[in-house]
C-alpha cells in the first residue's frame, strides 16, 4: 500500500528575524554552489569569476562610478514601485511611465533648449515627473473607479509608451542628419544633467529622494494611509480615509518618479530619446523593490548590489571571454535562489503522510 | 529544524573562511594591475590590448561572427603581442560608449566598433580618450585618432544578383533589408543591378526590419516576401533566418557575411562575403610597428575584403561562369556596379551612360534602382 505523502506550504505567521537571515545567507550560498557548478561546465575557475565579478564592480574608481550609474534609476524607480506596491496596487507600469517621462523632458530639451541650463533642466525635470504622474494616473484611475485589474492595464500602457517613442524616433523626430538611420538627435550640451564628484547629480536625486520616500511612508499621515489600505482596505474605509484620493495621489507620485528616471537616463546617460531608454528598469526595479521588502533605505543597498551583479556580469564577458547569454545565466541563477528564498522565508512546508482511511478515493 | 540552521551556519562560516582564507593571496596581485586585469602575463613588452564591440553576438552565423572570425585571425597572426576582448550584444545607444570605456579601463588602446549606429558613441569616445585608437565600421564620421573602415559590398553584392537573377523562374527577388540607410540601399541596388545584367526583367522587392539582428522579426519579413511570391530571397541582416525561410518554402536564397551553406542546405547559392581578417591584422600590426596614421579605409574584392562566397551545386546552370566574367572585369577595374546608364524608380536617368556615380554619392544615396520594389521612408 502507498501512503501518499502530501506536502504543504504554509504562511508563517511571524518570521523570526535570526531565521530568516539564516535563509537567506543559505540561499545566497546555494546559489554560489549552483553557479560554480556551471561556470566549472565552461571550464573555468569558479572563485576566480566571482573575485572577477567583484572586481568588475568595485575594482577601480571608474567602475565604483558604473556602477552607481547602474543603481541610480533602480533606486528611484524601486521608490516609486515600492509606494504603489505597499497600497497593493500591482503596477508594472514602470517601463511605460519611465518612457513618457523621458519623452516630455526630450521635448524641452529638444525644441525649447533656448533658456538658461538651470532653468531648462528644471522644466524638463517638472515636465517628465508630470507626464509619468499622469501616465500612471490613467490605470490608476480606472482602478479607482471601476475596480479595473491595474497589472493588466499598466502593462499594455507599456507597450503603448515605448511604441509612441518608437514612433517618434522614426518618424516626426527623426534627427535629419543621420541619413535615414532611425535615430533622434542628441540633447544640446544645456540640457544635459551636471556631474557631482565624477557621477552624473542622478546620484543625489536617488539620495535625497530615498530619505523623503522613507518619512513620507512611515511619518506623515497620507504614508500611514496608504499602508492601511494596502493591509485591508474595509479598514481603510472604516477609518475614514479617502480611498481614491489616496490612490491617485500614491500613484500619481509613483508615476512621478519613474518619469524623473526617464529624465535622468534620457538627459545624463542617453544624452537623447530612445526606444532603449528604459533598459528593462521598469521591471528590473520590482525585483529590486520586492526584494527590499518596499522599505527605503533597503531599497538603496538592493538596488546597488543588483548593479553591482549586473557590472561584474558584464565584466567577466570580457575577461573570460564567454558569451553574453552565459554571464546572464549565472545572474539569472543567482537571482534565482535570493529570490526563492523569498518564499521560504514567508512559509514553511509542512510534510504530512495521509492515511488510506481519511484519504479516501485519493488513494487510488 | 535547529540542525539545519546549525548546519548553514557551519557552512556559512566554512565560506567565510574560504574566501578570507584567500582574500589576502589575492589581493596583493589585484593593486598593481590598476588598470586593467588580464591573467599575469610578464613578457618583454606588454601586448597590446586590442576590444571589439559587437552588436550581435559572436555566433551569430553572419555579420559579427564575420568580425569575430577577423579578430581570431588577428590573433593567430600577431600572436603574443596582442590580447584580444569582445563584448556581444551591445546596443546602438549610449550602452556603446559605456562599453567603450569599461573596455579602455581593462586595458584596451585599440578599439573597434562594427555597426554603423554605434558611430556617434564612438566618436565622443574617441574625443575623450585621445591616447586611444579608435576604429568604427560602417560609418562615414572621423577624427584624429578615430578611423572607418568598409568595402565595396555593392561588388559581391552585384555577383549575388547575377546568381538570383539567373536562378529565379518567377523574376520576383527578395530583399529582407534592415534600416533605410545608404549602406542598405547601395546593396539593394547593386544586386539589382546585377540581376537585371542578366535577366532584365527582374523585380526585386524590399522588406524592411528596422533591426540588425532579431532572427524571429527577420524570419517573419522572410516569410511575408515568400507569401508575395518571391523565390530567391537575400538579407541585409546578421543572422540566417532569411535562408532557413527559403529553405523551409522550398526555394532559394542567398546568405550575408559568411558562408552558411549547412544552414541552409538546399536552399542556399552563395552569400556575399567579408574578410576581414587582414585588415585587422595589418591594421593592429601598424599600431604595434609604430607606423599608425589615422585613415579610413574601404576595401574592395581586389583586396580581399569582399568576395562572394563559392557557389554551391543548388545555382543554375552557366552561373559560375557569369559570375567568374563579371568578377574579373570588376577587378580589373573595366567595370564599376554604378555606372551608367542607371534609371530609379520613377524611370528618370539618375545616372547617364558613360558616368560613374562619384564615391559620395554612394556614400549617400537615398534613392532605389528601376526594378526594386519598395520605399525608402
Amino acid at each position: 500500500m502507498i501512503m501518499p505523502i502530501t506536502i504543504r506550504a504554509i504562511k508563517k505567521s511571524e518570521p523570526g528575524r535570526m531565521k530568516a537571515a539564516l535563509i537567506r545567507i543559505g540561499a545566497m550560498i546555494l546559489a554560489l554552489a549552483a553557479s560554480s557548478l556551471f561556470i566549472l561546465l565552461l571550464r573555468l575557475n569558479p572563485i576566480d569569476v566571482y573575485l572577477k565579478m567583484v572586481q568588475g564592480a568595485f575594482g577601480t574608481a571608474y567602475r565604483v562610478k558604473e556602477t552607481i550609474v547602474k543603481t541610480i534609476p533602480l533606486v528611484i524607480t524601486s521608490l516609486g514601485i515600492g509606494i504603489a506596491f505597499k497600497m497593493q496596487f500591482w503596477n508594472i507600469g514602470g517601463e511605460g511611465q519611465i518612457a513618457m517621462g523621458a519623452f516630455a523632458a526630450s521635448y524641452f530639451a529638444l525644441y525649447m533648449n533656448d533658456m538658461p541650463k538651470p532653468v531648462l533642466l528644471l522644466v524638463m525635470i517638472l515636465a517628465s515627473m508630470l507626464a509619468g504622474g499622469l501616465w500612471a494616473l490613467i490605470p490608476a484611475f480606472f482602478k479607482a473607479q471601476w475596480g479595473t485589474n491595474e497589472t493588466i492595464v499598466t502593462l499594455m500602457m507599456n507597450y503603448i509608451a515605448l511604441k509612441w517613442v518608437m514612433f517618434l524616433q522614426y518618424g516626426p523626430w527623426r534627427d535629419p542628419n543621420s541619413l535615414g538611420f532611425p535615430k533622434i538627435a542628441n540633447f544640446p550640451e544645456n540640457a544635459v544633467l551636471p556631474k557631482l564628484l565624477g557621477v552624473h547629480i542622478g546620484w543625489v536625486f536617488a539620495l535625497i529622494l530615498v530619505v523623503a520616500v522613507y518619512i513620507f511612508i512611515n511619518h506623515t499621515k497620507k504614508g500611514y494611509e496608504i499602508a492601511v489600505i494596502g493591509e485591508s482596505i474595509n479598514t481603510a474605509r472604516y477609518a475614514g480615509i479617502n480611498i481614491k484620493k489616496t490612490i491617485l495621489i500614491a500613484i500619481m507620485l509613483r508615476g512621478g518618479l519613474c518619469g524623473l528616471v526617464g529624465m535622468i537616463q534620457a538627459s545624463a546617460v542617453n544624452y537623447t530619446l530612445s526606444v532603449e531608454i528604459t533598459g528593462g528598469v521598469g521591471y528590473t526595479a520590482i525585483i529590486t523593490a520586492w526584494l527590499a521588502a518596499l522599505s527605503a533605505p533597503l531599497i538603496l543597498i538592493v538596488s546597488f548590489l543588483f548593479a553591482a551583479l549586473l557590472e561584474g556580469g558584464s565584466y567577466i564577458q570580457t575577461v573570460f571571454g564567454i558569451p553574453q547569454s552565459a554571464a546572464e545565466i549565472l545572474q539569472g541563477l543567482i537571482l534565482f535562489f535570493v529570490l526563492g528564498s523569498e518564499f521560504f522565508v514567508r512559509y514553511k512546508f509542512v510534510f504530512a503522510i495521509k492515511h488510506p482511511t481519511t484519504a479516501g478515493k485519493g488513494a487510488s | 529544524m535547529r540542525k539545519t540552521v546549525s548546519l548553514l551556519l557551519v557552512l556559512v562560516l566554512l565560506f567565510a573562511a574560504a574566501f578570507t582564507g584567500c582574500a589576502p593571496k589575492q589581493e596583493p596581485a589585484a593593486p598593481p594591475e590598476a588598470g586593467g586585469d588580464a591573467p599575469e602575463e610578464t613578457p618583454k613588452a606588454e601586448p597590446l590590448k586590442v576590444g571589439f564591440v559587437y552588436i550581435g553576438s559572436a555566433n551569430d552565423g553572419g555579420y559579427t561572427q564575420a568580425h569575430d572570425e577577423g579578430r581570431v585571425y588577428l590573433e593567430e597572426q600577431l600572436g603574443d603581442k596582442v590580447v584580444t576582448m569582445f563584448k556581444e550584444g551591445v546596443p546602438e545607444s549610449s550602452e556603446c560608449e559605456k562599453v567603450i570605456n569599461d573596455l579602455i579601463d581593462q586595458g584596451c588602446t585599440v578599439i573597434f566598433t562594427n555597426s554603423f549606429g554605434h558611430m556617434d558613441y564612438t566618436e565622443k569616445a574617441a574625443q575623450a580618450h585621445p591616447d586611444v585608437k579608435f576604429y568604427h565600421c560602417s560609418g562615414y564620421k572621423s577624427g584624429p585618432n578615430f578611423s572607418n573602415y568598409f568595402g565595396a559590398m555593392e561588388e559581391a553584392r552585384y555577383l549575388a544578383g547575377i546568381v538570383a537573377g539567373l536562378r529565379t523562374q518567377n523574376n520576383n527577388l527578395g530583399y529582407v533589408a534592415a534600416f533605410e540607410i545608404p549602406e542598405v540601399v547601395r546593396g539593394i541596388n547593386a544586386f539589382t543591378l546585377g540581376a537585371q545584367s542578366v535577366n532584365p526583367n527582374v523585380k526585386v522587392k524590399v522588406n524592411w526590419t528596422h533591426t540588425w539582428y532579431d532572427p524571429a522579426k527577420e524570419k517573419e519579413a522572410a516569410k511575408a516576401l515568400l507569401d508575395a511570391g518571391c523565390d530567391v530571397l537575400t538579407q541585409h541582416q546578421d543572422t540566417t533566418a532569411t535562408q532557413q525561410a527559403a529553405e523551409e518554402k522550398g526555394v532559394w536564397a542567398i546568405g550575408y557575411d559568411l558562408d552558411t551553406r549547412d544552414s541552409a542546405p538546399n536552399a542556399y547559392l552563395t552569400a556575399p562575403i567579408w574578410n576581414w581578417g587582414k585588415f585587422y591584422a595589418a591594421e593592429v600590426k601598424r599600431i604595434i610597428d609604430g607606423n599608425w596614421k589615422q585613415e579610413n579605409y574601404y576595401g574592395n574584392m581586389k583586396d580581399g575584403l569582399v568576395d562572394l562566397a563559392p557557389l554551391t551545386d543548388n545555382v543554375a546552370p552557366g552561373t559560375q561562369e557569369a559570375v567568374d566574367k563579371a568578377k574579373a572585369k570588376i577587378i580589373d577595374g573595366s567595370f564599376y556596379v554604378f555606372q551608367g546608364p542607371i534609371k530609379d524608380q520613377t524611370g528618370a536617368v539618375r545616372v547617364p551612360e558613360g558616368s560613374k556615380m562619384t564615391f559620395d554619392e554612394i556614400m549617400s544615396v537615398d534613392w532605389f534602382v528601376q526594378g526594386v520594389e519598395g520605399k525608402i521612408k
